[in-house]
């Protein structure tokens, strides 16, 4: 049977989740438990739902660099406001995913590069974090603490909902119409346009979704740590990046997979917890990540050279 | 008409004419008593954003997607590695010098090296790189906080005829830029690899090594920053770069460089280095927080965004 | 059925004008295309036959005239497409990163609700089915995964199927680009089968044959204007090439006897050992002939590759280019045009790697003059210039270098014909100087200048042709021979 790109595409990230593991139970046998794998993959399910706004965005060839501050900002906002006001808290996102489908819109407009327009919009976001919590405080709503310390049986609850997310993005962009006209004016959006349809529309709910995902990010994010700061998530910029390239997506063409993106935010993930295994001083953690981040490039481009060269035979 | 073409030629008129409003203001706002020592910390501030500014306008230059995000990692390394290697010697100030330009040949090179053999695009390239980069940093600092040698520290923090010693190195950095940009071949040909590197290639540039060229000049001029501005704030610490990755960006983009590359100006970077500043200083004065600092100066960058980029759209 | 008097107007187009800068696309051009019939639409390169299209299907707001769909007066791409009216277009535009079935989607707003994959499936098998009959494509798979001919078939496909209401009108813009004889036969055969069950089409394509045998009327264009407009039957080969302007100039240059002394200058194994070997030598004007796309830009991307480095600085160049696609390879549009023509010869114009103004500006005056480039100032922005001019400085910026051997690729394209005759005069007393020209051209009227001619065909040359025997009949044979085999 002849693989599909997109399951080619699919392999390199689940084998080095898989082989990750491997290692880290090979390490440390007690990690091979419920609790084991619940504290393994924890933090997961925030960067999950980062990494899937980001692919969002990517999926339309562009780029949010401001995906840690607004998470940040989510998470503040979650803390305060949607503790103490839910009205006001639920009133605020909304008017932050309608400031993400503005930005899409002014994005495609004005031909300007998202990279620019979302650094500004970080400065903004940030900001707005300080604002609203000038220093590290906050509870999480208890229904937010609730969901994310569940106690499934059989399975952890970040398993379950890193699943759950992949199947529900799985759907939305690659199933449904909606996820076919993203991708499509990622592919090619002169010939989406001239099918009739509003690239501007389009764009303006990829954006909007993207936020509806950054924001269940802060939630979650806040559910876990039970507080917030105005820097809880600045790394998320970056990390989702990472995820999404290490997932097989790619910066233009509307190339992306969801369950790639979920599944590379569990690799960036587990390394953290693999290297701590690894007894590697936390001095060379970050560059360890830099390192596994480089080999599993390496490892995707000897794939599509190899797919290349049986094509042209 | 012609006024409206010298506008449109000069696209850091913008960032000056906001720069010396935003002075004024705060100016006018103490009573004229700040004006001196504001204008010292703007001019300052601003050589430090101006010197890692530079660097990383020549590879926005190159083109869409040239973006160098391993800057504050470099300049942290920087700072970190030559201290140590000086140990507050008067007499290693220039051997510290040449090992932080080394540092940033080698990331320079190491950053061209995974773009060109990993494929990947630069961005996710050179972040890969800064976090090699800050673990090697995080390693060689050790939390220690060596001291600059005395006479290093005293230049860094002076000035001559009232004008601070940092801003006028990065004078100098900056008319040896202009002239790169101006005069120079090499100028032409990166700013005809940012219009169209394929055009490029075919007009008989040499893309590849013109691109790793200024790789490496974009990581030097950072590692120089580092080594200064760990000179000037009295040792290295492990974040002291970290402001300058949004900072070295906005402050291109504000000068009047065009994002989408192959169009770039010098001036613009002081303007908008010094626009930066002081856009933060107005707002202490004003007695704004932090807050609502970070959101003006985020609605300022995109509000010179959409002025510049419109005007420029010429499709 | 209808009867030809009442046939209802699909599209009608009047005395539409369109201006880009300062080249007028369009100037006054009519096209009316009726229910039940199949129009040819034959003219050069930059006749502007792209632009009524676009103007048709609703991409283009005409500057003046008059666009009515079945007699409305509406606008826009969305209205086009509700009025029936739909286009193939020359540069693939399918969604690579998508399956066909995806593609269909995209294509077919209709497609709403549950199970909108399985029934596109069906709409496009059925459809392929009907006009490639036989074919073996899988709508799973992603279009990137398809083979050029193969993402043709399915542009065609999805373009022909209609789920609630046939398309009235399709347009095709050279469907059979891609496609071999046998493919292309079945979709002429179709789209006779589609007009008799009373839709129409546009059918736009080099291959005269084509035009000839599947339209009813034929309508020629020529500088923005509709220049003929009869019944198919009433041309043939030779009064449609006499139509579209192309009179065989008595004009004949003296072709060099080629004497090949020495070692080539430049040459190039057969790839993979198939077909000819190529050889350039000095002061020689070589043809690269051939159908369009069958890998001689690739040779010229191979042979100039070859010899620049990406690395390193060349100290002295001995081959330069001239794109043909400006604004892909050609042009740098930020740049004044100076600057562009300036780029490529630096290193002669500067000292210590600075660049002399001076010696830049004297440069400059003198191709001005030279090559007479229709501009009050050489450092007015590039893109004041017009198509025609914006060719000429690339010529110069090649021309003007030290290069010995000079690389063109189609550079022609668009340009009008006094440009061309002017260009031709440059290109013929530097080759007399010593410089060696490798032409790829697809005007008949250019490879016919050329002393020697390589034909290709599949990537390979297949026949290589000398002096007198360069002719259009020729050119096709070997373009042809094994295609009409196959």
């Amino acid at each position: 049977m002849k693989l599909s790109s997109g399951t080619i595409r699919l392999i390199i990230p689940a084998a080095s989740l898989a082989l990750l593991l491997a290692a880290v139970f090979y390490m440390q046998p007690r990690a091979m438990s419920y609790t084991g794998l619940n504290l393994l993959f924890n933090l997961a399910v925030p960067i999950a739902l980062a990494t899937i706004a980001q692919m969002l965005i990517m999926s339309v060839n562009d780029l949010d660099l401001s995906m840690g501050t607004f998470v940040s900002f989510c998470a503040c906002v979650a803390a305060t406001v949607l503790q103490t006001s839910p009205l006001l808290g639920v009133l605020i996102f909304i008017g932050a995913i309608a400031a993400y489908a503005g930005m899409g819109v002014l994005i495609h407009v004005r031909e300007l590069p998202s990279i620019v327009v979302t650094l500004g919009m970080s400065f903004v976001w940030g900001g707005l974090a300080v604002l609203i919590l000038p220093s590290p405080g906050g509870t999480a709503p208890s229904w937010a603490r609730a969901i994310m310390t569940a106690k499934p049986p059989l399975v952890p609850m970040a398993i379950v909902a890193s699943i759950l997310i992949a199947a529900v993005t799985h759907y939305i962009v690659m199933r449904s119409s909606f996820g076919v006209l993203m991708r499509g004016t990622g592919g090619n959006d002169r010939s989406v346009e001239r099918a009739g349809w509003s690239v501007i529309g389009i764009r303006a709910a990829t954006y909007a979704l993207a936020g509806l995902f950054a924001i269940l990010a802060g939630i979650a994010l806040v559910g876990l740590a039970t507080s917030a700061d105005a820097n809880i998530a600045l790394r998320y910029t970056l990390l989702s990046i990472a995820g999404v390239i290490l997932g097989g997506g790619e910066f233009v063409g509307g190339k992306v997979s969801p369950i790639g993106a979920v599944i590379g935010a569990l690799t960036l993930t587990l390394a953290g917890s693999f290297l701590s295994f690894m007894r590697i001083s936390p001095d060379w953690q970050i560059g360890a990540q830099g390192a596994i981040l480089i080999v599993v490039l390496a490892l995707r481009l000897a794939l599509n050279r190899l797919e290349k060269r049986e094509k042209h035979q | 008409m012609t006024i409206q073409k010298f506008i449109t030629e000069k696209p850091w008129i913008w960032s000056f004419s906001a720069t010396i409003t935003v002075w004024i203001i705060t100016v006018l706002f103490t009573g004229g008593a700040s004006s001196f020592g504001l204008s010292q910390a703007a001019l300052t501030f601003a050589a430090f954003s101006v010197i890692v500014g530079i660097g990383q306008m020549f590879v926005i230059t190159l083109g869409p997607g040239n973006v160098d995000l391993s800057v504050p990692a470099t300049m942290t390394l920087s700072g970190t590695l030559a201290l140590k290697l000086m140990d507050v010697q008067d007499g290693m100030i220039i051997v510290g010098l040449l090992a932080s330009i080394g540092v940033g040949l080698v990331i320079g090179l190491g950053n061209y090296i995974l773009i060109k053999l990993l494929r990947i695009p630069p961005i996710i390239a050179t972040l890969s790189m800064s976090f090699i980069v800050q673990s090697v940093a995080i390693w060689s600092n050790r939390g220690l906080r060596i001291k600059p040698p005395e006479t290093l520290a005293s230049f860094t923090t002076s000035g001559l005829f009232g004008i601070p010693n940092i801003a006028l190195v990065a004078l100098v950095l900056s008319a040896i830029a202009w002239v790169l940009l101006e005069k120079s071949i090499y100028g032409r040909w990166i700013s005809a690899i940012g219009q169209s590197r394929f055009a490029a290639r075919m007009a008989g540039i040499p893309v590849d090594g013109t691109r790793l060229v200024t790789y490496m000049l974009c990581a030097v001029l950072a590692s120089v920053c580092g080594y200064l501005l760990a000179s000037f704030s009295g040792g290295a610490a492990l974040n002291m770069g970290s402001e300058y990755l949004l900072m070295s960006i906005a402050v291109v983009v504000i000068g009047g460089t065009a994002v989408a590359g192959g169009n770039s100006n010098i001036p613009g970077i002081w303007g908008a280095s010094l626009f930066m500043f002081l856009v933060v200083s107005m707002l202490n004065t004003y007695g704004f927080g932090a807050g609502i600092r970070l959101m003006l100066t985020g609605f300022i960058i995109i509000a010179v965004i959409l002025l510049a980029g419109g005007k420029r759209s010429s499709r | 059925m209808t009867d030809p008097l009442k046939r209802e107007e699909v599209v009608a187009a009047r005395a539409i004008k369109v201006t880009f800068g300062a080249v007028k696309a369009l100037d006054g051009a009519d096209l009316v295309i009726h229910s039940g019939e199949c129009v040819g639409l034959v003219g050069h390169n930059g006749a502007g036959k792209s632009t009524i299209v676009n103007v048709i299907n609703g991409g283009l707001e005409p500057h003046d005239g008059t666009l009515t769909y079945g007699g409305q007066a509406v606008h826009g791409i969305s209205a086009a497409r509700t009025n029936g009216v739909r286009c193939v277009f020359q540069e693939l535009s399918l969604c690579p990163n998508l399956t066909v079935n995806e593609n269909v989607r995209i294509m077919h707003a209709e497609l709403k609700g549950w199970n909108w994959r399985a029934r596109a499936g069906e709409l496009v098998v059925a459809q392929l089915q009907k006009i490639f009959p036989g074919h073996a494509i899988d709508c799973d798979s992603t279009v990137d995964d398809l083979s050029i001919a193969e993402r043709q078939m399915v542009e065609i496909a999805i373009s022909f199927a209609g789920l609630n209401q046939r398309p009235k009108l399709v347009i095709l813009d050279e469907p059979t680009s891609s496609l071999d004889a046998g493919l292309a036969a079945q979709l002429m055969a179709y789209i006779r089968t589609f007009i008799g069950d009373g839709g129409s089409v546009l059918l736009i394509s080099h291959i005269l044959g084509e035009i000839l045998s599947t339209s009813d009327r034929i309508v020629v264009m020529k500088d923005g204007r509709v220049v003929a407009d009869r019944a198919a039957k009433e041309f043939n080969t030779h009064s449609l090439v006499e139509a579209m302007g192309n009179v065989v100039r008595e004009q004949e240059f003296s072709r060099k006897t080629t004497e090949q002394t020495g070692s080539p200058v430049l040459s190039m194994p057969p790839p993979r050992g198939h077909g000819i070997a190529f050889k350039a030598y000095r002061g020689e004007m070589i043809g690269l002939a051939g159908l369009g796309g069958h890998g001689q830009t690739d040779a010229l991307l191979d042979l100039y590759l070859e010899h620049n480095s990406n690395w390193w600085p060349t100290r002295k160049r001995d081959i330069a280019f001239v794109a043909g696609d400006r604004s892909l390879n050609g042009t740098f549009p930020l740049w004044s045009i100076l600057k562009n023509l300036s780029i490529a010869s630096l290193s002669q114009l500067s000292s210590r790697k600075i660049v002399d103004r001076a010696r830049e500006d004297a440069l400059g005056a003198g191709w001005k003059q030279r090559i007479e480039i229709r501009t009050p100032d050489i450092a007015n922005r590039i893109l004041s210039l017009s198509g025609g001019n914006q060719q000429k400085v690339l010529f110069a910026r090649a021309l003007a270098t030290t290069a010995s051997t000079v690389l063109m690729d189609d550079p022609m394209r668009g340009v009008d014909i006094g440009t061309k005759q002017e260009v031709y005069e440059i290109l013929r007393s530097e080759a007399a100087k010593g410089r060696t020209f490798i032409w790829y051209s697809t005007e008949m009227d250019e490879i016919r200048l050329c002393d020697r001619v390589y034909v290709f065909r599949e990537g390979v040359i297949v026949a290589e042709l000398v002096g007198d025997e360069i002719s259009e009949k020729n050119v096709l044979a070997a373009s042809f021979s094994e295609g009409e085999a196959a």
